[in-house]
């Protein structure tokens, strides 16, 4: 088919916190408030994406761990109950997710063909990972476009930041030509925060605010650091740097999903736009989006073969 | 009656052995053996198991199961395509609470998980489901916390014990983990199987060597070698023995015996078993702290500490009035004698307020050897001992008279005493003999009960008010 693209980019972390928040009827728990300022970021998010036009979301989340390959939620649906394993008094979420498995399958094959290990997921008794939910859910709480879902190789523990970053490109060329070859307009999700130092113990009311603050000034300074780049349009930079900034804060960004991200969308060099920036339980948390709809924002790099 | 642990097991997470053991010689030998732990387990005469999973990770201190029947259609994040494992467990829910209990009694942060629907991880879900298939026993699972190291997972352990005391039911206490963890990247076929390296496979040998002979705690002590070894390095340090010396007691008393080695996807899986022995003692290697308590850093968010910042910061603006309140409050000092026991929680040996001293529990412990006069009440597996009442309530009293002298006051001092003795049938007459000894002239009002136990292996406590000399 061909003519397919990749019609916006997304940094959208996924602490359970902020669908907890929200108060969504999914989710069982209930809450007063908190993390406003975040949720606002993300309700800026959703309008911009309002003025999108998009078929399907494609995200890699790096709660979905796997240590042989990547692999690819591979059934048209799933349905059932999340409940975060490590706040499971804030999230438990009943879901229903129509999976684009053409596509999935698409990117699959893409992947494998450039050498990457690969396997489709197609146990009915699977349950999503919270991270894809989570995002998911903030960016879209209608869940009227399917998704596509990407585990997190974890070769970053096997070997290090530097091989994951070369196997996440990979995987982020794939998914670009998977997407153009599909003809569908997709918008790519990187379901991470930035600094990554958390609190080690929870406040008794975990919406109280007076408690939230990052977790030290340093990882601020790096969080800063990667979002001047984004702004910046700097993502080569961002991703030369990448290895230093996971070590230093003990980034989620080891789970691979912004290097895939940014590779997908083949290292944008305008700027992206930041909603918003705000921690939860002292970690860094910024909110962006890159729009490649603008006539000065096209993607280069995606050959019509 | 105190509860006790009657058996420790280590046994693979991986699903290999209970989704398909058929296809590969190793993974049906795996089966075989834990179906060996399991007949084991039956033989001791268990009542509960008790299962810490190093796939249970938590990060927000210490987690514990307690949803009475949890059940679910569980799949590996990794191995989905080997089938599903649902499952219906039950938990021993009063168990539970006394295990997050004996958690946060040791210093530890800690709660309860009750919710229909939590992910139990793929190792219990494996154990639980291969060991205890009709649950004949009820169980407790508890989480293995991410940043924890030895001190704070020694700690862990030392608190199921706690619990498992307080049961008063035998357990069978179980680790899920692998040794090496390392697994090949890419897809295998079964008959590919193999340990991942010569490397893994050697320290693999050597750490079964050990546990064949018993010697618990000297895999525990090699622990942090073992990680740099053979362990993918990720956050989580190679933490299970620790966790199981902790329970079972940091010695090498043990009947151990290796059922299986194998591989799964490359990472090194064995079952083991060891047993309490009381007529041996093993060989020690090494010597490091043993932690009673832990006084570690997981105060990120605590109120009292900004609390206290707060009240500092307005302190310098308050008033000359106020000033007055403050010095005051200089006065309530507290003190710690080197010369005395050291405590085993985080409280000081005394504190001044006004012009009394309130002594916190004090024994008769030895300073710095820790050595207690008369004996112990029981030995490290728990087994009753015979002790002199005597001499443990003289060592008592001298203990307070050097905490009361390094605080400036005295024995002559005091006027009021409350003594804690765990069997009063046998030992009053003694206790009573010797302290009419030390205040027979001084006579300060006094308390004397009978409790369940004390936190070292000792006989009698005393707390005592004395007057401040001026």
């Amino acid at each position: 088919m061909g003519g397919g693209r990749i019609v916006a980019g997304l940094l959208a972390p996924h602490p359970p916190h902020l669908v907890y928040a929200e108060n969504p009827p999914q989710n069982e728990p209930k809450a007063e408030c908190g993390w406003e300022t975040l949720r606002w970021g993300y309700e800026r998010l959703r309008k911009q994406l309002e003025s999108i036009d998009y078929d399907v979301i494609v995200i890699l989340s790096p709660h979905w761990q796997t240590y042989v390959g990547t692999h690819f939620l591979g059934l048209d649906n799933f349905k059932s109950l999340s409940v975060d394993p490590i706040f499971p008094n804030l999230f438990r979420y009943h879901y229903d997710i129509n999976i684009d498995v053409e596509l999935a399958k698409m990117i699959h094959d893409e992947a494998e063909s450039d050498g990457l290990s690969v396997r489709m997921m197609e146990n009915p008794d699977f349950r999503v990972d919270y991270g894809t939910i989570t995002s998911c859910h903030l960016t879209n709480p209608k869940w009227d476009k399917p998704i596509v879902s990407i585990s997190s190789n974890r070769s970053v523990h096997y070997y290090s930041v530097e091989v994951m970053q070369e196997m996440m490109i990979k995987l982020g060329e794939a998914t670009r030509k998977a997407i153009w070859k599909s003809g569908k307009k997709a918008v790519v999700i990187s379901s991470n925060s930035l600094s990554h130092r958390h609190f080690v113990n929870e406040s008794e009311v975990p919406e109280d605010m007076s408690k939230e603050h990052i977790t030290n000034h340093s990882q601020y300074l790096w969080d800063m650091k990667m979002i001047n780049m984004m702004k910046n349009g700097k993502t080569k930079e961002l991703i030369e740097m990448m290895p230093e900034f996971t070590e230093q804060t003990v980034a989620e960004t080891d789970g691979g999903a912004l290097t895939w991200m940014l590779s997908s969308l083949n290292y944008p060099t305008y700027p992206a736009t930041i909603h918003e920036y705000g921690t939860i339980i002292g970690t860094g948390n910024a909110i962006a989006t890159w729009d490649t709809n603008d006539e000065k924002r096209t993607i280069q790099g995606v050959s019509s073969k | 009656m105190n509860g006790e642990v009657v058996l420790g097991l280590f046994v693979p997470a991986h699903p290999h052995p209970l989704l398909c053991p058929e296809k590969s010689p190793g993974w049906a030998r795996l089966r075989e053996a834990y179906e060996q732990a399991r007949m084991i387990i039956e033989e001791s005469e268990a009542e509960l198991i008790l299962v810490y999973s190093t796939l249970w990770t938590s990060i927000i201190g210490h987690q514990f199961q307690g949803l009475k029947e949890p059940e679910w259609v569980h799949v590996d994040h990794d191995f989905h395509y080997l089938g599903s494992m649902p499952y219906k467990f039950l938990i021993d829910t009063k168990f539970a609470d006394n295990l997050a209990n004996s958690a946060k009694a040791r210093g530890l942060e800690s709660r309860v998980v009750s919710y229909h629907g939590f992910p139990i991880d793929t190792g219990t879900v494996v154990a639980l489901s291969l060991l205890n298939p009709d649950n004949k026993l009820s169980a407790g699972i508890c989480s293995s916390n991410m940043y924890s190291n030895r001190a704070e997972t020694i700690v862990l352990g030392k608190s199921a014990n706690d619990a498992i005391k307080k049961s008063g039911k035998k357990v069978a206490v179980v680790v899920v983990s692998s040794l090496s963890n390392r697994m090949f990247t890419d897809k295998i076929k079964p008959h590919e199987e193999k340990i991942h390296s010569q490397k893994d496979d050697e320290w693999n040998r050597k750490i079964l060597e050990f546990l064949d002979d018993g010697r618990l705690e000297d895999v525990s002590q090699l622990s942090r070698e073992i990680h740099q070894q053979i362990r993918v390095q990720k956050v989580v340090a190679f933490k299970p023995m620790w966790w199981l010396a902790g329970v079972m007691g940091q010695h090498n008393n043990f009947a151990g015996k290796v059922h299986a080695y194998e591989s799964v996807h490359g990472a090194g899986c064995a079952v083991v078993s060891l047993i309490p022995k009381l007529d041996e003692v093993g060989d020690k290697e090494y010597d490091e702290d043993d932690v009673e308590t832990y006084h570690g850093d997981r105060n990120v968010l605590d109120t009292i500490i900004s609390e206290e910042n707060e009240e500092e910061n307005n302190d310098s603006e308050l008033s000359e009035e106020s000033s007055n309140e403050n010095e005051e409050n200089l006065e309530k000092e507290s003190f710690s004698s080197s010369r005395a026991p050291k405590p085993v929680g985080a409280y000081p040996h005394a504190r001044k307020v006004g012009d009394l001293l309130y002594l916190s529990g004090v024994g008769p412990r030895q300073p710095k050897s820790n050595a207690i006069p008369g004996g112990p009440v029981k030995d490290v597996t728990g087994k009753n001992l015979d002790y002199n009442m005597k001499a443990q309530t003289i060592a008592c009293i001298e203990n307070i008279k050097t905490i009361l002298e390094d605080s400036g006051s005295s024995l002559e001092d005091v006027v009021d005493v409350t003594s804690f003795l765990i069997n009063m049938d046998r030992d009053f007459a003694d206790y009573n003999s010797i302290y009419a000894d030390y205040f027979g002239e001084i006579r300060p009002t006094r308390t004397t009960l009978e409790i369940n136990a004390l936190p070292t292996p000792i006989a009698v406590e005393m707390k005592v008010i004395a007057k401040i000399k001026n």
